[in-house]
Order: C-alpha cells, then structure tokens, then sequence
C-alpha cells in the first residue's frame, strides 16, 4: 500500500482519538492541569488508554526486521538526556499550559474554532525559528 | 468526570493504535512536532506521507462529528496567548525533539528514558503555567 495512504489512516485514526478524548478542548487540558484548583484528572485516561496499547504494537515490532511495509523500523530510544531535552520540554510544558494546546489538538481544532490558526501559525513560526537559529 | 474518564481511556485508545500502527506498517513515530517540524525546512523525500498524516488529524475529528459525536473546543479568550503559547509550543517542542505525542505517548510506549524525563519535565512546567495564570 502507498505510504501516503497508510499514513492518512493513522493520522485520521489518531485525530478521532484527539477528538474523543477531549484532548482538542484546551479548557479540559488546562482543567487536568490545575491540580491545585478545580482538577479534572480524567484526561489521565489519555495516556493511560493510548500508551498500553502502542507498546503492545511496538513489541510487535521489535520481533521483525522491516515494518509491514518493508521500511527500516526506528533506532532504539537514545538515552541521551541533555540540556536541550529539559530546556525545550519547559519552554514546551510553559506554551502547553498557557495556551492548553499542543500540536496534534491545534491541527485538529481549528476546524471546530478557527482562531486556533493563530496558535498552529505561531506554532509554525516557533518551530521555524528553532530550525533556524538554535539547530544542532 | 466518570463519563468523561470513558471517553479519555477510549480515544486514548484509538490514539495509541493509530501510533502503534504506523510504526508496525510504516516505521513510523507519531511525533506530530516531529512531523510538523520536519515540513518546515526542505521537505523529506517522505512528504506525502508527513502531509497525509498531519491532514488526517482534523479529518479524523471531522468524522467523529459527522457520526454525531461532540467536540468541545473553549479556546483562551486571549488572542495574544494563543500566539504566545504557540511560539513556546512550536520552539519548545523542537528543542527537545518531542511534544506530548513524540515523548508522552511514543516514547513512553518504548521505555525511553529520554521521553520520561520529557514528560515529566513538560507535565510540572504546564501545571505551574496553569497555575500562574490561574493566580492572575
């Protein structure tokens, strides 16, 4: 099968899932964030639903050679833990808690309200500037 | 809150087959930073597919409504932290080479140490932004 194709099933497969769960309403994030105010813990069912059965299918995975569709499988995870990884994951972590949306909501819940734009196109320009100026 | 613990541990579910499956068929993470990053700059020779899934993602949520289901989306009333949060997100997610998908789903399906530390570092930096603005 086209690897366009398989991968807009995933990716439409992984937007219901977005749109399911809740994850695409940035007031439930912000809500499951609040752990010192009114919290809502249920979007820890988001990791809890999505993580067990992602690594039942990476398990899979790892006991073949190639992916189904004959591509190299990824790398082990590097273990590499250094400054950009926790210096970026606070900048991240900050703009995730200020605006309650990461990527894969915002390029889904703009079809819903379009000022999510603002955020995917900011987001854009963010990824554009860390490309540019603090690459490697 | 019951109610809605059903729906996250469900479309968390769907999220994690959709991750699961593109790296069983394809080799594939479903990073969507990653994705999104890597369109940014000179696009891979895998494009077709990066576009795919990144256009799958509102498709999905597309679907889920069309089947009736309902998708709340309460936007920060701030247009101003929409953009902020954005750049942070975009920047952020970059740097440390993940977002919520990359490090919290993905990599915490593969036991990456990396994406542990990620996710909690991003988890407290999100919690205390809501918090912040909570204070304001």
């Amino acid at each position: 099968m086209k690897p366009a194709l398989t991968a807009l099933f995933c990716g439409t497969l992984f937007g219901l899932g977005l749109a399911v769960s809740g994850m695409v309403d940035p007031a439930k994030v912000q809500g499951f964030l609040d752990i010192a105010g009114h919290w809502d813990p249920s979007l820890a069912g988001v990791m809890a639903g999505a993580i067990p059965v992602a690594a039942l299918f990476y398990r899979l995975a790892a006991r073949r050679d190639r992916s189904l569709s004959g591509t190299a499988l990824p790398a082990p995870p590097s273990p590499r833990i250094d400054r950009r990884l926790i210096i970026g994951s606070l900048i991240f972590g900050l703009g995730w808690g200020a605006a309650g949306m990461c990527p894969g909501p915002a390029l889904a819940a703009w079809l819903v309200d379009g000022r999510a734009l603002f955020f995917v196109a900011a987001m854009a320009a963010g990824m554009a500037v860390q490309r540019r100026f603090f690459a490697g | 809150m019951g109610h809605d613990l059903g729906f996250a541990l469900i479309g968390g579910g769907l999220i994690g087959l959709a991750a699961g499956l593109f790296l069983l068929i394809d080799g594939r993470i479903a990073g969507i930073s990653g994705i999104a990053g890597g369109l940014l700059g000179r696009w891979p020779a895998r494009w077709p597919a990066d576009l795919a899934f990144l256009a799958g993602l509102p498709l999905g949520l597309a679907l889920y409504r069309a089947g009736g289901g309902h998708v709340a989306v309460h936007l920060p009333g701030s247009t101003a932290l929409l953009i902020g949060g954005g750049v942070l997100v975009g920047f952020g997610s970059r740097m440390a080479n993940g977002c919520t998908s990359g490090h919290a789903v993905c990599g915490l399906a593969r036991l990456s140490k990396r994406s542990l530390v990620a996710t909690m570092v991003f988890m407290a930096a999100a919690v205390a932004a809501v918090a912040v603005e909570r204070a304001l």
